[in-house]
Parts: structure tokens; C-alpha cells; sequence
């Protein structure tokens, strides 16, 4: 036997081996990575939080690159927070600190403020249900931004909707208003908090601007909602009204708004603004049938 | 004299542009600035800007990469291939050389960031769909950039006539790295309260490059002007650094012997 | 006007790892080049050949001694518009064509772009590079680089030109077109000052050479006065001589060396030549070559470099060639 044909089968088996490494340990590491993902994934933000650096630090590091790499933390915090949403987490953990690096390494990027303040300041599980933290975000935007007036309407907002405090609301309104380019809406919401303090009023008068605004589906649709409940409350006081009205002449409780049809307080049996008909519920008041598509609890 | 000098920077012009590293570099930062557009799209709200910062700072980062790449050879490169044995015994002088090699070089960058620069703007007409004039604000930070390059090519061109490539690419990069902490240093020196550390911090302060101050991507991405004052005084400065880094490399190099 | 001078000229290197020590690679050179000379330095490799020639063109800087070119001192580099220099093993740039780097040279000689592109024309066909005028540089090979060398110290006709090793790396052909043209540019009034360690190039060409070893000059001069300073002699090569020839031979031979079958008879005095010729016939030998002999360059050079004994070279030279034949 030559040695080229000797050299033949053992070239050809070492190929072989190598390819057969190659290819079993790419299998491999496939459910390896799958278990380092659960593991890391079990760990929880807690981990995470420890590492973050701070935004001060980035910003000097980052050798004036800074706006890129808050664009890069901004991605992050979107992908974050949609994550966990599709997850049904409950805890948004490090959407606060991230927010604060973002900010910090692009003091105008007042997307970061806006959209950041929402997410915190919605109440779990659509949210972080940080409406304080919200407030700082907001208010550490001012400072940068101090003439951008939408800030303030996000900052009463967050007083008005998710604080109860109508007195820093009407304030924050005003203040708002009075920055170059504010909308005339402002004056009037400032106004309206400062006469009815949380009534449906104004705050229908606050999300229709909402909804105005909305410069994208996600807000479009949560405005509608509120606007939606609101008009649902409004409907149920009246109806209330009426029902008090019925048993004050008739001497005994509605079971059903035909009898207030029948009595002619009614001209026709009431639906929500979702068309599914309202009933009488416990304590023989108004109430959304099981098929309305309204959410009460957004008026909580 | 000038046009021996133009003749060199034709010439360095000429070999820096056939190497393929810098094709490579190009064509690497226009498939990232086309990317930017994708990166748009993942990020909410902010589809434009991230174009911007990404663009502007992808001409950055691949201009400083060529501009070391290349500056670190210029002189060695002839030292060592001994081409610079044909070149010093005809009529020029060894001063006319350096300023014939640097102006061959930032001719090089000059162009490929107007190319990169074009690229960027392509990318930017794809994704608005029109141009407003408001848009060649970004220019102001090309010019920012190319300022920035040809004071870290006439650092590379002086370590090149000193030492190697490697150690060149070491310092040059590691003055562009202190260079934007400038303001740290002193401020640091400022804090510890020792008049000793205090001054020495200053005199760094003053005695190396301060790139920070052309740092100015992120607030174009804004749509912030730079004021017109410090266009011209910055510029100025790179003058006056350029003139200082270019001088002292024709003194290094006039007493250079080459065996 | 010389065209070089040379005075005194030292260069000490500074050598070791802390740049203590001092390593001598000059030591006081003194000669002069007329104008119109060939001249050739010579020496082994390190003594200090390419050391002079940069020295001339300002590459390195003397520790102490001065020199002239053309009368210009040195440092006076506008008078580099009148030298060519090719340097030893050049190398140019990677990516240009001979045409373009030709072209750049002109530039920096001042060159105006119709002479400029007459000039590069004449050199490539004179050098045979015309037809890969336009390949880059990178791609040639050693003989194609050394032409492309020659013609970058011709582009600006220069009176005086320095090469430095032209015929290392280049085959038979290549050396004899070297050579050619150096005899041209002689024949054209220039001055050439080369340096070679190849002993029977500078016989051919040079008017006059000196001999540099370990920085030191060992001798200069005329080549035909140091060749004639061996006393000439005519050699007789004989085929199978008698013994009894041999004999008779013997007071008239300087030497007779045997070589195999032949024998090598060196005859002093032209006078005694008739004689022995007369004799060689008379035996009726077999005479196989007649030549004169002259001291060779290769003699002087072993000689001046001191080969030991102090013996005079040719016999040196006969001792490596074959055995003394002795009555």
C-alpha cells in the first residue's frame, strides 16, 4: 500500500471525527444555553439591579457618545417592560433605575420622561405602580426642559389621576400653561381642577385631550377606555337618580329598568356605551351587565 | 516648496486609498448607518433620532479607527520598507515631508467620512422621505468630527516618527480616551484641595488635546445649533494643536537618522 | 572641483541596550571622486560602505568630519537636485505603478509635466520596464526592482549618481545591463560612485576604487596603477612535461605549480621568454596556454586587507590554487 492510499482512510477519519465534534456540540449547547437562560431567568431582576452603573458614570464613559447609548437604554427599557407585561409580571423592578440612566445620559430625551412616567405610574399589572417615582421622572425632565410644556401635562396628570391631589394638579395645570407653545386646554383643565377638584367633568376634559394627543394606537385606545368608563359613571349616577326617583313614587325598588320605562322615566331601556344594557345590581342600584366591555376599575 | 508638498500628499493620498482596510471600514460604516433604520423601528418614538446619534457616531467611531489605522504607518511604514531612503535623497526637506504626509492622510479621511457622510444622509431621506434644510445641522457635527480627526492624525503622525505601530495605536488612542475626561481631571484636581495636585491637573488640563469640546452628536440629534462662537474658536483650537503636534513631529524628524 | 570630498569623516553608533557603548562604523575617511570618474568602494559586508553613501545624502549624520558635493557642503539639500541614489535592496510603495512613482519622483525633483513625462518614457524603454509600466510595484521581482531603482536616481539626469550595491540580487543579464549603463553614464561625463563587494565588477568598470574594511580605508588608488603593481609575468600551462624540462626551466620559472596533468610555469623576465619558448619546443611539449599575468584586483584587495604572512598576494593566490611543484 503507497503511503498516499496509508494517509487516505486516516485523513478522511480524522475529518470525520472533527465534523461529528463540530455538530454534536452545537446540539449540545442548545439545551445548554436553555437552562443557563431559565437559571439566569430565575435569578430575577435582583441581580440585575445590583449591576446597573450609574448614569453619570455611562454618560463620562461613553467618550461622546452619549445620546447613542441612551438610545440604546431607551430600546432596552421598551423591550423590558413589554417583556415583562407579556409575562403578567406584577413587578417592574428596573424600569425605574433604567429610566434614570436614560435620562441621565440624554437629559432631552423627553420621550424617556413620557412615556416612562405612564409605565411607572400605572398601577399594576399594566404598570410599575410607582406613581412617586413617576413624579421624580417627571420632575428631573422639568429641570431639563423647562419650557417643554407637555411635561407639566404629564405631571398634573399623574397628580390628578393616580394621586388624588387636586390642589398640586391645579397647579402643576396652571404652571403648564404658561410655557411657550402650552395649549389653551391647560388654562381650562387648571381651571376645572381648581373648581370641581376629581369630578367627571374634568376629567373627561382630561383624557378627550388625551386622546387628542395620542400620537399612537397604545394611548388612543387607553383614553377611549377611560372616556368610555367615565361616561359609564356618569350614566349610572343618573340612573341612580331615577331609580331613587322610581321608589320614591312607587314605594318600592325597580327590578328592572323596564318598570322605569313603563313609568315613563325612561323612554327607552338605557345601554352602556359599550350597547350591552345596563342592569340592576346589589343594592338596587345601576349596574354593567357581564358582557360590557367598559372597565370600571379604571376610574379607581 | 508647496508643491513638493502637494506632491507627497498626493501621493500618501494615493497609497493610503488602495489599501483594502480602509474599503472594509467604509463600507462597514455605511451597512451600520443602514441598519440604523431597522434599529428605528424596535424603539419606540424614537426612529429618527437614533438614526442620528447611530449615524453621527458610526462616522465617528470609523474615523477615528481609520485615522489611527493609517497615521501610525504613515512615517514608520517608510522607515521601515525604507521608501523614505528614494524620497529624503531628492531635493526635499525632511519638514516638507511631515506636512506632505499629513495632509496626504487627512485628505484620505476628509473623503471617506464625505462618503460615509452621504451614506448617512441616504439612510436619513429613506426614512423621512424628504429632507428639510434643517437637516444639514448634522453637518455642523461631521465638521466637529473631521476637526477631531485631524488632531488624532497629527498625534498618530508623531508617535509614527518615533515608535512602532503598536505603541503608535496605544498612545494615540490613549490620549483620545484622556482627552475626553479633561474636564474630570481637572474638576478632580480641583476637589482634593491640594494646590500641588491642583496645579499639575491644570497643566494637563491645558496640555492635552480636549476632544470633549467636540463632543456635540447628542445635541444635533436634538436639533440644537452649535453657537457660531464656538464653531470658530473650536476650530481654531485644532489649528493651533494641529500646528503644535505637526512641528514638534519635523523636529523629532530632523534629527531621525535612518540606517 | 571634485565632485566628492571627503574629509575625516567618523560616525559612532550609539550601541547597547542603555545606548552606552559606542560602535565605530566610520573612522576617518578621507577621499576624493573627480568628476567624470567611475569610483568604486569596495569592500566585505559591514565595513562601512553604505554607511558613507548615506552619510553623503543626509540619511545619517556624521559624529565628526565634513564632506563636499559638487562643492556644495553637506545639508545643502537643493543640491540633491543634481545627485541620483539608489539605495541597497530598495523598496517602494506597494500600491503605485513604476509609471506613477516615476512620475512622483519628477514631481519632487521640480520636474514640468512635459519633461516630466518625456523623461519617465526615455527610462522605462532604456531600463526595458515599458511594458509593466502600469503594474504596482508590489508585484515585481528583485531584478525588476532594482531597474525601477536605476531609474528613479536617473529621472532627473543627474550629474552625480551614488548606487549602492546595483548588481546585488540581478542575474548574469541583469549585471551586464547594470554594467552597460554605467558605462553609458561615464561615456555621458557623469560621475558614478558605487559600492560593491563584487571584486570583478569594480575591475571592469572603475577608474579608480578604495577599500574600506571595519570603517577604515585600506588603500586607494588608480585601478590600473594597483593592478599593474604585481610584477607581471607570462604563464605557461604545459601538458605532461619531461622532468628534464622541468629541470631546464627552472632557473628561468618563478614558479611552477602542477595540476593533475598539467603544470603551471611562471616566467619572470620577458627577455628569458624567447628562451624558454625556444627550449618548450625543442622537448617538443605539449604547450595547452600562454597568458600574461597581471595582479588581479582580488590579489590587492587580499593583500590590503592583510591575509597574514605579508607574502606577495600572487603566490598567496597560488597557494590556494594547487600544489607547489618543487625539484
Amino acid at each position: 500500500m503507497t503511503a498516499a492510499a496509508a494517509k487516505g482512510p486516516r485523513i478522511s477519519r480524522l475529518r470525520l471525527a472533527c465534523g461529528v465534534v463540530l455538530v454534536l456540540s452545537f446540539l449540545a449547547l442548545v439545551p445548554l444555553q436553555r437552562a443557563i437562560d431559565r437559571e439566569l431567568a430565575a435569578q430575577g431582576d435582583a441581580g440585575e439591579l445590583l449591576y446597573l452603573p450609574s448614569g453619570a458614570i455611562l454618560r463620562r464613559l461613553s467618550l461622546g457618545h452619549e445620546g447613542l447609548l441612551a438610545d440604546i437604554y431607551w430600546t432596552r427599557v421598551v423591550q423590558y417592560f413589554g417583556r415583562k407585561r407579556l409575562g403578567g409580571a406584577t413587578r417592574y423592578d428596573l424600569l425605574g433605575p433604567l429610566l434614570r440612566i436614560t435620562t441621565e445620559l440624554d437629559p432631552q430625551l423627553v420621550i424617556a420622561y413620557r412615556f416612562g412616567a405612564i409605565f411607572l405610574a400605572e398601577k399594576a399589572p399594566a404598570g410599575a405602580g410607582q406613581p412617586q417615582e413617576a413624579l421624580q421622572l417627571l420632575r428631573r425632565g422639568i429641570v431639563a426642559n423647562p419650557d417643554y410644556w407637555r411635561l407639566w401635562q404629564d405631571l398634573g396628570f399623574i397628580y390628578y389621576w393616580d394621586l388624588k391631589d387636586y390642589a398640586s394638579a391645579a397647579r402643576v395645570f396652571q404652571a403648564g400653561s404658561e410655557r411657550p407653545g402650552a395649549q389653551l386646554w391647560m388654562k381650562a383643565m387648571a381651571a376645572s381642577v381648581a373648581a370641581q377638584g376629581g369630578g367627571v367633568q374634568t376629567s373627561r376634559l382630561l383624557w378627550s385631550e388625551i386622546y387628542r394627543q395620542a400620537d399612537n394606537d397604545q394611548i388612543r385606545l387607553s383614553a377611549k377606555s377611560h372616556l368610555l368608563a367615565l361616561q359609564a359613571q356618569e350614566d349610572m349616577e343618573s340612573l341612580n337618580a331615577l331609580l331613587r326617583k322610581y321608589r320614591q313614587t312607587v314605594g318600592r325598588p325597580a327590578r328592572s329598568f323596564r318598570e322605569l320605562v313603563a313609568a315613563g322615566l325612561l323612554r327607552v331601556e338605557p345601554r352602556d356605551p359599550s350597547s350591552v344594557p345596563y342592569r340592576i345590581g346589589p343594592g338596587g342600584l345601576a349596574a354593567l351587565s357581564t358582557g360590557s366591555k367598559i372597565d370600571l376599575q379604571l376610574l379607581q | 516648496m508647496t508643491r513638493r508638498v502637494a506632491s507627497i500628499a498626493l501621493n500618501t493620498f494615493k497609497e493610503s486609498v488602495r489599501e483594502r482596510v480602509l474599503y472594509n471600514l467604509v463600507v462597514f460604516a455605511l451597512l451600520l448607518i443602514g441598519a440604523a433604520i431597522l434599529f428605528g423601528s424596535i424603539s419606540v418614538g424614537i426612529e429618527q433620532i437614533i438614526l442620528v446619534n447611530l449615524g453621527l457616531s458610526s462616522i465617528s467611531v470609523f474615523g477615528l479607527l481609520m485615522a489611527i489605522f493609517i497615521g501610525i504607518g504613515l512615517v514608520w511604514k517608510e522607515i521601515d520598507k525604507r521608501t523614505i531612503f528614494s524620497i529624503l535623497s531628492k531635493p526635499v526637506r525632511r519638514g516638507e515631508f511631515i506636512l506632505g504626509k499629513y495632509l496626504g492622510l487627512l485628505l484620505t479621511l476628509i473623503i471617506n467620512t464625505g462618503i460615509m457622510t452621504l451614506g448617512f444622509y441616504a439612510a436619513l431621506l429613506y426614512q423621512k422621505r424628504t429632507l428639510a434644510l434643517a437637516d444639514l445641522l448634522a453637518l455642523e457635527a461631521v465638521y466637529f468630527i473631521l476637526l477631531q480627526l485631524a488632531i488624532v492624525v497629527g498625534l498618530a503622525l508623531l508617535f509614527s516618527c518615533i515608535s512602532t505601530p503598536i505603541l503608535s495605536a496605544v498612545f494615540t488612542f490613549s490620549l483620545y480616551v484622556v482627552g475626553n475626561f479633561l474636564d474630570d481631571i481637572r474638576w478632580f484636581g480641583q476637589e482634593t484641595g491640594s494646590a500641588v495636585v491642583e496645579s499639575l491637573t491644570s497643566g494637563i488640563y491645558y496640555l492635552l488635546p480636549n476632544f470633549g469640546d467636540f463632543n456635540v452628536i447628542s445635541q444635533i440629534a436634538h436639533g440644537e445649533r452649535v453657537p457660531g462662537y464656538l464653531l470658530i474658536s473650536n476650530s481654531l483650537y485644532a489649528l493651533l494643536y494641529v500646528s503644535i503636534l505637526i512641528s514638534a513631529a519635523i523636529l523629532v524628524f530632523e534629527e531621525r537618522e535612518f540606517k | 572641483m571634485s565632485a566628492i570630498e571627503i574629509l575625516d569623516l567618523t560616525k559612532d553608533y550609539a550601541v547597547g541596550f542603555f545606548r552606552k557603548r559606542l560602535r565605530r562604523a566610520l573612522d576617518g575617511l578621507s577621499l576624493h571622486v573627480e568628476v567624470g570618474e567611475v569610483f568604486g568602494l569596495l569592500g566585505p559586508n559591514g565595513a562601512g560602505k553604505s554607511t558613507t553613501l548615506k552619510l553623503l545624502l543626509r540619511l545619517i549624520f556624521p559624529t565628526s568630519g565634513t564632506a563636499r558635493l559638487l562643492g556644495r557642503e553637506l545639508g545643502d539639500v537643493s543640491m540633491h537636485a543634481r545627485v541620483g541614489y539608489l539605495p541597497e535592496n530598495p523598496y517602494f510603495y506597494d500600491h503605485l505603478t513604476t509609471r506613477e512613482f516615476l512620475n512622483y519622483v519628477g514631481e519632487l525633483f521640480g520636474l514640468a509635466s512635459a519633461q516630466r513625462y518625456r523623461r519617465v518614457g526615455q527610462l522605462l524603454d532604456r531600463l526595458g520596464l515599458a511594458d509593466s509600466c502600469d503594474i504596482p510595484l508590489r508585484k515585481f521581482s528583485k531584478g525588476m526592482v532594482q531597474r525601477v531603482g536605476i531609474a528613479q536616481a536617473l529621472m532627473n539626469d543627474p550629474e552625480l549618481i551614488f548606487l549602492d550595491e546595483p548588481m546585488s540580487g540581478l542575474d548574469p543579464l541583469g549585471r551586464r545591463e547594470v554594467r552597460d549603463l554605467i558605462l553609458e553614464l561615464k561615456a555621458a561625463g557623469k560621475t558614478v560612485f558605487f559600492s560593491t563587494h563584487i571584486l570583478s565588477d569594480a575591475e571592469m568598470l572603475c577608474d579608480r576604487v578604495a577599500i574600506l574594511n571595519r570603517g577604515r580605508l585600506h588603500g586607494r588608488g588608480e585601478l590600473r596603477e594597483i593592478l599593474s603593481l604585481g610584477v607581471s609575468a607570462t604563464e605557461v600551462v604545459l601538458e605532461n612535461p619531461a622532468p628534464e624540462l622541468l629541470t631546464e626551466l627552472q632557473p628561468y620559472s618563478r614558479a611552477a605549480v602542477r595540476t593533475g596533468n598539467r603544470v603551471r610555469v611562471e616566467i619572470a623576465e620577458e627577455a628569458a621568454l624567447a628562451k624558454v619558448l625556444d627550449m618548450i619546443l625543442r622537448r617538443g611539449a605539449q604547450v595547452v596556454s600562454l597568458n600574461p599575468v597581471k595582479m588581479s584586483l582580488e590579489d590587492y584587495f587580499l593583500a590590503q586587507m592583510g591575509d597574514g604572512a605579508g607574502r606577495p598576494p600572487a603566490e598567496a593566490k597560488r597557494q590556494v590554487q594547487g600544489e607547489e611543484v618543487r625539484k
